[in-house]
């Protein structure tokens, strides 16, 4: 089959490699009928991920037909359509039991390597790190799936690949970024990062009752998109985004602050070229300029909530405003089976349309190409979606 | 209050200690802490009643052995791990690893495990690079039902071994805990090459991914892999 490998960094390609095997009696193989790019793939890309290898095949954003199933896999027929979360969780241990199920305690095969760094492993991801299982992704015409019978979604006739690929990755993120904002009538939710997560947390905030959303990020298209979805936005190049939250919320601040940028943040003048020289000698994995700012803005009493990736340290953390402001931290990869069916009833019933992120659909082919314009933000690029079987134009 | 004995045998202190011995095993506790100055093998033997035994095998020092004993070359390799596993009873976990022939299942560096009938010895056939293996007999030291099994390898293996695996409730909707305590010596040093020819180059993180893959069997009823699994060019 054809698929999309990481060959080093700000370098893939798309090799013919040996078809997916059912390995494991709980296994499916996937027929793929649309992938997309996520902006954490954008990590994996530029580098920032330990434990990549080259010849990985990335990608966690997958759906399609289901053509192969293992022995104990029963809930899924050979045919059906189905959506693929992007976390592994084997439905039985503890975690998966209270629905964290992005802590599986088995999925990940490496569990060692960050039980090493973190002290305990979270769940194993499709097309990532070593660190979290070096599961080959779905960037590819096929795909395995462990823990089929736990790890899919059937979807129903009338419904386009495009409604429904981002119950995968991007919309239960955004949407448990807004659940873990702890919204109450009257609040406003600010936002920074208006990237897909960004746009459906945005989303998501109206949908769970906040009055207000301020979204903030520089690029202009992201900004427009964030207007569209409702929310006010700041553009961090041109204000100072915390003054200017103060007196946007009558110097209150939000009562919840949202960092869906995480560790590759952009920040500006000395702390961001302290964040990006410390990154770079890998003495910190991470810039955390928003994390900063979100934490000194958000109102006393507030909630901090953290969707964007971390992976390591970071430094500089105003640990004092948090503790004398009396804050609260909600974070965590997302547990994406526990939003699967609700999420896909607000699909269903109109609540949301998840195609209005899309900016681009190309050939599996052209995926390359996609890194490029995804990372750097060209042709007004915000998500792309990749088809196996589209011949380019 | 422990006596202490000043004697050269340590059979009496062993009498003494037994009971410090036997919580420590069969209680919550750190093991290894406990067994800092006293081998393991030794530890098993007391409170399963076999001291004597045990100390008429390791007979008197020899002057090779003391001279190892202070360059340090004899220090056991002791591991112990621990892992709660969901859903699964003390009883019925104790009952799979009771047949010490589903070990390989879940044990990588172990080849077969043939449990030799009618008494409670086994033979171990573990995997050595190049294809090569490595054998031994061991025998079960302690066998308390739902509990505790602990073994011990016999005279003549050679890495020198024993363990012991404990299964214990964990608070109400917990699962089970699985403690495993192991150590190895090799008689006249060289313990260094002989467990990295077994076990690779990290002994604790390989019982460590035995004892995960024991808890993914239990609580999933498959091991997670990717062995297999398709990839793009690694160079």
């Amino acid at each position: 089959m054809r698929a999309l490998c990481w060959q080093g960094n700000n370098k893939v390609g798309v090799e013919t490699v040996p078809d997916p095997k059912i390995l494991n009696p709980r296994d499916a193989i996937i027929k793929i009928t649309s992938t997309a790019i996520c902006g954490s793939d954008l990590h994996l890309y530029a580098g920032m991920i330990p434990t990549v290898q080259k010849g990985d095949i990335i990608g966690h954003e997958f759906m399609g037909e289901v053509v192969e199933l293992g022995s104990k896999v029963n809930n899924v027929k050979i045919g059906d359509r189905v959506v693929v979360p992007f976390s592994i969780a084997c439905g039985s241990c503890f975690f998966c039991n209270r629905d964290l199920w992005s802590l599986c305690d088995n999925s990940n095969t490496n569990a060692w390597i960050a039980e090493t760094a973190m002290g305990h492993t979270p769940s194993g991801i499709y097309g990532y790190a070593h660190a979290l299982g070096g599961y080959a992704g779905g960037q590819a015409e096929y795909a395995r799936v462990p823990f089929a019978d736990t790890g899919l979604l059937k979807i129903p006739d009338g419904l386009t690949d495009e409604q429904v690929i981002f119950l995968t990755d991007i919309f239960p993120t955004g949407y448990m970024a807004a659940e873990n904002c702890n919204i109450q009538p009257g609040d406003t939710v600010a936002i920074w990062g208006c990237g897909p997560i960004g746009q459906f947390a945005i989303r998501s905030a109206f949908m769970l009752g906040a009055e207000r959303v301020i979204a903030i990020d520089r690029v202009p298209e992201r900004l427009a998109m964030a207007r569209a979805g409702g929310a006010e936005t700041l553009n961090f190049d041109e204000v100072e985004v915390g003054e200017a939250l103060k007196e946007m919320t009558g110097g209150r601040g939000p009562d919840s602050a949202m960092d869906a940028v995480g560790m590759e943040a952009h920040g500006k003048g000395f702390e961001g070229l302290y964040d990006k020289v410390m990154q770079t000698v890998k003495i910190q994995l991470d810039r955390a300029n928003v994390l900063r700012q979100a934490i000194v803005a958000v109102r006393k009493g507030g909630t901090v909530s953290l969707p964007g990736d971390y992976i390591g340290l970071v430094d500089q953390v105003p640990m004092g405003a948090f503790m004398n402001k009396g804050l609260t931290m909600k974070t965590g990869q997302t547990h994406i089976h526990k939003y699967l069916r609700p999420l896909l009833d607000r699909v269903q019933k109109g609540d949301i349309d998840p195609t209005f992120i899309i900016t681009h659909i190309l050939p599996l082919e052209q995926a390359p190409h996609g890194y490029e314009i995804f990372q750097q933000k060209k042709d007004s690029c915000i998500k792309i979606v990749l088809k196996p079987g589209l011949v380019a134009a | 209050m422990e006596i202490k004995s000043s004697g050269t045998g340590s059979s009496s202190e062993n009498f003494s200690d037994t009971e410090r011995w036997g919580s420590l095993i069969t209680g919550g506790a750190l093991v290894l802490s406990g067994l800092s100055q006293r081998s393991l093998r030794g530890a098993l033997m007391a409170i399963a009643g076999g001291t004597l035994a045990y100390h008429g095998v390791a007979g008197q020092k020899s002057l090779q052995d003391t001279v190892t004993a202070a360059t340090g070359l004899d220090k056991p390799l002791r591991v112990e791990k621990t892992v709660t596993i969901q859903n699964k009873s003390a009883a019925e976990l104790y009952q799979y690893w009771h047949n010490f022939e589903n070990l390989p299942t879940f044990m990588k560096h172990l080849k077969s495990v043939t449990v030799m009938t009618s008494t409670n010895r086994s033979h171990w056939v573990a995997n050595a690079p190049l294809g090569n293996s490595v054998e031994w007999d061991a025998e079960v030291v302690n066998d308390l039902e739902n509990q505790l099994i602990s073994w011990a390898s016999l005279p003549g293996a050679t890495v020198e071994n024993s363990g012991f695996v404990r299964f214990q409730a964990a608070p109400p909707g917990r699962g089970t805990e699985v403690k495993v305590v192991l150590e190895y010596s090799v008689p006249g040093g060289g313990l260094t090459a002989a467990i990295a020819s077994l076990f690779g180059e990290n002994p604790e993180q390989q019982v460590g991914d035995d004892l995960r893959r024991f808890k993914m069997l239990m609580e999933t009823g498959e091991i997670a892999t990717t062995e297999g699994q398709s990839c793009g060019r690694r160079s």
